[in-house]
């Protein structure tokens, strides 16, 4: 008996083309739908949620005003002092354990032993230290950020392969050579990934550090509006947090694109 | 910068000294005497001679574990906890058997790394014309195929302008068609640019096409030698191969099939 045949279908003759940015925007497009129809035939009652609609047009009276622009001015200062303060401490402390035996002797424990401590009860000690200003919120996103991006960076620079360093040798390079050649491109996977996480923690510090006591920025905001029991500036306030995340996640992404250009990746299907 | 990363492997350095060394073994690339390499109270390589002339081919030959990598190592200059006396020039370049190419450096980058001043991009795209590999001077090494990446790396020791060429297996990871071609490729640089090439490798077949010497490594030192004496381009069919082979396939433990026996009709 013969065996049934079936044909092989091509991959194209499948695939619409849909542009990938229209499908990543399709489901969040759905989510805000069933909530604005939950809201208008009051399955959600406003006192709860503000209804989608609601919530527009507050954030478009709040950007009018400036509020909101000014808030967010604020606050993304915030965390871009933090993360260029964390970055450059954790990058450099990676570096001298990453490099040196003495450094990793010296550092490595330290920093292990630091970053058992959750940095979210490191609050109260930052308020004595630096009282209520921008200090402590700015020290609480540092900190987040640093330890992130040093085990990272450490682990990037530990992983490199012995063979290319070795490779490296052969070609004569020296010390700096195989440290700008071999090592740090290396350890750049593990950097990004590094960014990845302290931008994540940044965002994070930045909420905890601003509800706390807030007198400008986001939080600030939001901590009013709860005062008044204003669902839909405290929803706005969310959302701005969550689009300043996003934002600083396309901007990985396209780092990553742009530095990692000679990983072949799985790009997915 | 390259010299004081080799502090213990002494050098052939300038005219003056070639010629003093050249007095006592003749024109040599490489001079090795009394070397021995322990590793944990074990000599991998124990009170080892070995001399190679400029311009000279030659094949390491040896059972996996014998030190034959180790040799090549110390050679290179990559392996310094050695006793004994190594004499190796300057300029000498490696090619392993992976390609070891830095893979955030696009495939010229790589093969001008390293090199002192500030070498144009158009000497990487000569060398790399030069292994067939003109076309892919832009690429990114992790879209190389094995046998293009191992091009790149022989471009990338080729450059250096070496007086002795160490190549490790250079051929081990390459499908059987690919390392054909490889081989022809490695015999026609060595017989323009006339380096002399130390080639470690297991495969005797590739020793006799390619060596003008393919030594045997056994017990720590050189224990057998063989001299080929063949024009080149050379017949693995030649029956003065055929005979070599055997001998050295013998010295390496195996038993060669006897052609004779699958000829019976």
């Amino acid at each position: 008996m013969s065996p049934v045949l079936e044909p092989v279908v091509p991959l194209s003759a499948r695939r619409r083309p849909v542009p990938r940015w229209l499908r990543r925007t399709t489901g969040p497009l759905l989510l805000l739908v069933l909530w604005q129809v939950s809201s208008a035939t009051g399955v959600l009652p406003s006192d709860i949620l503000a209804s989608p609609g609601t919530i527009a047009g507050t954030a478009s009276d709040l950007l009018e005003d400036g509020t909101l622009p000014h808030a967010m001015l604020v606050s993304v200062q915030r965390v871009l002092i933090g993360l260029v303060i964390g970055g450059v401490i954790g990058v450099a402390l990676a570096l001298i354990s990453g490099l040196s035996r003495l450094g990793e002797d010296l550092v490595d424990a330290s920093v292990q032993m630091l970053r058992s401590i959750p940095w979210v009860g490191m609050i109260p000690l930052f308020i004595i230290w630096m009282g209520i200003g921008e200090a402590p919120k700015i020290a609480l996103i540092a900190l987040g950020v640093t330890f992130h991006l040093y085990l990272n960076v450490y682990a990037g620079i530990r992983g490199v392969d012995a063979q290319l360093i070795e490779a490296g040798t052969a070609l004569g390079l020296g010390r700096w050579g195989l440290i700008r050649h071999v090592v740090l491109p290396g350890a750049l996977p593990g950097a990004m990934t590094g960014l990845r996480y302290s931008l994540a923690t940044a965002w994070l510090a930045l909420v905890f550090g601003e509800t706390i006591n807030a007198d400008d920025g986001i939080g600030f905001l939001l901590n009013r509006a709860r005062e008044f029991f204003q669902t839909d500036v405290i929803v706005v306030c969310l959302i701005v947090y969550a689009a300043l995340g996003l934002l600083a996640d396309f901007i990985v992404r396209t780092l990553e694109r742009l530095l990692l250009r000679w990983r072949p990746n799985f790009t997915g299907k | 910068m390259a010299t004081e990363l080799h502090r213990q492997v002494n050098y052939l350095k300038g005219e003056l000294e070639k010629e003093k060394v050249a007095g006592e073994s003749g024109d040599a690339a490489v001079r090795v005497r009394s070397l021995t390499r322990s590793f944990d109270g074990r000599a991998v390589i124990d009170d080892l001679q070995l001399d190679i002339g400029t311009g000279e081919f030659v094949a390491l030959l040896g059972r996996s574990g014998c030190g034959k990598s180790t040799l090549l190592r110390v050679l290179a200059g990559l392996d310094r906890e050695i006793e004994g006396e190594v004499l190796v020039p300057r300029r000498k370049a490696v090619a392993f058997q992976a390609p070891r190419l830095m893979p955030w450096k696009r495939v010229w980058r790589n093969v001008l790394l390293g090199l002192p001043g500030r070498p144009g991009r158009a000497v990487a795209e000569r060398a790399l014309t030069e292994v067939g590999l003109g076309h892919r001077v832009d690429a990114w090494p992790k879209t190389l195929s094995g046998g293009e990446a191992q091009r790149a790396s022989l471009a990338r020791a080729l450059v250096r302008e070496p007086d002795l060429l160490l190549l490790d297996e250079p051929f081990g990871a390459l499908d059987a068609l690919t390392r054909i071609t490889a081989q022809q490729l490695v015999g026609e640089l060595w017989q323009r640019r006339g380096c002399a090439v130390l080639l470690v490798t297991h495969d005797v077949e590739e020793a006799l096409l390619l060596a003008d010497r393919v030594l045997v490594m056994d017990g720590g030192v050189i224990a057998h030698q063989v001299r080929v004496d063949r024009d080149r381009p050379r017949d693995i069919a030649d029956p003065l191969l055929a005979e070599l082979r055997t001998e050295l396939l013998d010295r390496l433990g195996v038993k060669a099939p006897e052609p004779a026996v699958h000829k019976v009709a």
